[in-house]
């Protein structure tokens, strides 16, 4: 039972990670269509800036977080502005070979400046948070990444909801020629949602490299399990990315907790090519409707 | 003795087969013989067995790629799991040869069928799905044939891997680089030969009306979800043929190579040369083969120069970025890859002194 409580803890935090970080992605995807085969690169470009800033630079913690926010967000406009603004109405071949292109460009650059080995943070969580349930203690980090996995899923549900940016974005979404004849500047719109989703991803990137410590190897990796987060959850719905990412998480520990730990990297795809057959556009994804 | 054809100044195909023809002049034709004679006499006797070893690996990696270039290019499905079916033909060449005792063209053969068959597998789910839905079917048909390949030890013999008995054809001997040569291009020229003309008949056309616009295609008479298949098994079939090769010329195979990094490097081998093009196909395998051992002869020049080993270890990772720099380049400056640079080089050449 213990065991199971621990398991049920352990998947629910990983689930919350890779919703967390499947947040990212979709916001790509809802606003400009595009299949980001870079997204653990970003995770871990978020994750060093934070290391460099925090623990080499030796900023306070609060300071540091914010500067790496700020720089990933220009970050992310400058991606979009350099490589994805020229592509805009290409094939998806294209596209998706831009951003593998990406993907390795970064991870050699990441390898390049910090190498290829495992780092950690300063411990700058309080101990306080330490929760006990169930008789099993569940550590601060889990603790803090339920609470900032929280904060951050309902500011963007609220962002999405009710700021004039966020309607901006669903409204690109649904229909680019529509919006952009209604007034919408769907290229401002593309350029902050890669630099809103390359913040994301860097919060992820933190959270994922206190827990596991910070590699660019595992982060990297992190970037491919995204897609079955999003395709159990739907590409288009970020409710769905949430649900799916605690689904394939509590999945994915529980599999390695019970039948073997090898298996456990491959059932998500398992999972995947099934939600495929069954449901192609997941739990709560639009269906694609096509006229010829 | 009939009449030789020489460039028009325009496009003045009267019949439908003229535009199908592969040959526009006679000049292509008797450059193709020329080709086949440069290739098969002199380079093998001129070349050392360092680069003749790379000219192979380009002639497994066209085959690949040609085959992949049927399917993306041409079929416009998208597969980011044909590294995992290069690896399918190599360990099912493999384990013919050392557990059922298949001759060499036997166990490549079949490994090429067994290829096919695993493709139209993965190819299944394109009877629902499109465009990235199906690229992420595939991407998870990678992990999970990976996966096979490192965990079914009882098949594969997990990460130890196997040792490929050296090829043999008749009791003739093709161990060396020298020998290889004749076997990989002998099949290179055949394959290509298939690929060329495939795309001329029914088939070809059926593909060709699934990438444009698969709907229409249907509304046509084209029974899209056969042809989808049929795409998927030809291009897994080139994959494992290819793949089987690699397997008896490099002599032992392990999971290692077969992972998502193949696949994006096939991918990346078709859109650098060119999508629905097969010349660009080999074209993009050159490319990146050559650019792959430049860069890792960078770094083991590097590594050998003394004093200078813990640059060439910072340096390595440089490798990786530019391979992603050169896709990245490659798409936003020519989309249409070498065989376009090819055709507009040429063109130029035929049509000076006059711009267009």
């Amino acid at each position: 039972m213990m065991f199971f409580v621990q398991l049920l803890f352990q998947g629910l935090s990983i689930g919350f990670l890779y919703a967390l970080a499947a947040l990212g992605f979709v916001m790509i995807f809802k606003s400009s269509s595009v299949l980001n085969f870079a997204h653990g690169q970003l995770l871990a470009i978020g994750a060093f800036i934070f290391l460099a800033l925090a623990s080499w630079a030796h900023l306070p913690i609060p300071v540091a977080f914010l500067l790496t926010l700020v720089s990933t967000f220009m970050l992310g406009f400058i991606i979009e502005r350099l490589f994805l603004r020229p592509l805009i109405g290409e094939a998806l071949i294209e596209v998706i070979m831009l951003t593998v292109g990406l993907a390795y460009m970064f991870k050699g650059l990441l390898l390049f400046a910090f190498g290829g080995n495992l780092h950690n943070y300063p411990d700058f969580l309080p101990k306080g948070l330490a929760l006990h349930v169930c008789a099993v203690e569940v550590p601060p980090v889990y603790v803090a990444t339920f609470i900032i996995g929280l904060v951050f899923l309902l500011i963007f549900g609220l962002f999405f909801k009710y700021s004039s940016q966020g309607i901006y974005m669903r409204s690109v979404a649904d229909n680019q020629t529509a919006s952009l004849s209604l007034g919408v500047h769907v290229r401002r719109v593309f350029a902050l949602s890669w630099a809103i989703a390359a913040v994301v991803s860097a919060i992820s990137g933190i959270i994922l490299g206190i827990i596991n410590g910070i590699n660019v190897h595992e982060l990297s990796a992190v970037g491919l399990k995204v897609f079955p987060v999003v395709i159990l959850g739907g590409l288009e719905s970020i409710g769905g990315a949430i649900i799916g990412g605690i689904i394939i998480g509590l999945l994915e520990t529980f599999t390695g907790g019970y039948i073997s730990t090898s298996l456990k990297e491959v059932v998500p795809y398992i999972v995947l090519v099934f939600i495929l057959f069954v449901k192609p556009y997941g739990l709560f994804g639009l269906k694609e409707i096509e006229r010829v | 003795m009939r009449k030789l054809r020489l460039h028009p100044c325009g496009k003045f195909s009267e019949r439908y087969d003229e535009e199908l023809s592969i040959f526009g002049t006679d000049f292509g034709r008797l450059w193709l013989v020329v080709g086949c004679l440069i290739l098969f006499a002199a380079i093998p006797l001129v070349c050392k067995p360092y680069v003749l070893y790379i000219i192979n690996l380009i002639g497994i990696a066209s085959i690949a790629a040609i085959g992949l270039n049927i399917l993306i290019g041409f079929t416009g499905q998208i597969s980011l799991g044909h590294g995992a079916f290069f690896g399918v033909g190599a360990y099912a060449a493999a384990i013919l040869a050392t557990v059922a005792g298949f001759p060499f063209y036997a166990a490549v053969l079949c490994a090429g069928l067994i290829t096919a068959v695993v493709g139209m597998i993965f190819g299944i789910p394109s009877l629902r799905l499109k465009h990235l839905y199906l690229t992420i079917a595939t991407l998870a048909g990678q992990f999970i044939i990976q996966y096979l390949f490192l965990h079914w030890e009882s098949l594969t013999k997990g990460p130890v891997g196997i040792f490929v008995p050296p090829a043999k054809i008749f009791g003739l001997s093709l161990g060396g680089d020298h020998s290889f040569f004749y076997v990989v291009f002998i099949s290179f020229v055949l394959m290509t030969w298939v690929a060329v003309n495939l795309i001329r008949t029914r088939f070809g056309r059926a593909f060709i009306a699934i990438r444009d616009n698969d709907r229409a295609a249907e509304g046509m008479g084209i029974p899209i979800f056969r042809y989808k298949l049929l795409s998927f098994a030809i291009s897994s079939f080139y994959a494992g043929f290819a793949g089987a090769l690699w397997a008896y010329y490099i002599g032992s195979i392990t999971p290692e190579p077969f992972t998502l990094s193949l696949s994006v490097e096939f991918v990346a081998m078709i859109i650098i040369g060119g999508l629905g093009s097969i010349p660009g196909s080999v074209f993009g395998a050159v490319l990146i083969t050559v650019l792959n051992e430049i860069l890792s002869g960078a770094a083991k020049f590097f590594m050998n120069l003394g004093g200078m080993s813990d640059l060439a270890l910072t340096i390595a990772p440089l490798r990786e970025f530019i391979f992603g720099l050169t896709i990245v380049l490659f798409i936003i400056f020519e989309p249409k890859g070498l065989a376009e640079v090819w055709r507009i080089v040429r063109s130029s050449f035929r049509l000076w002194p006059f711009s267009y």
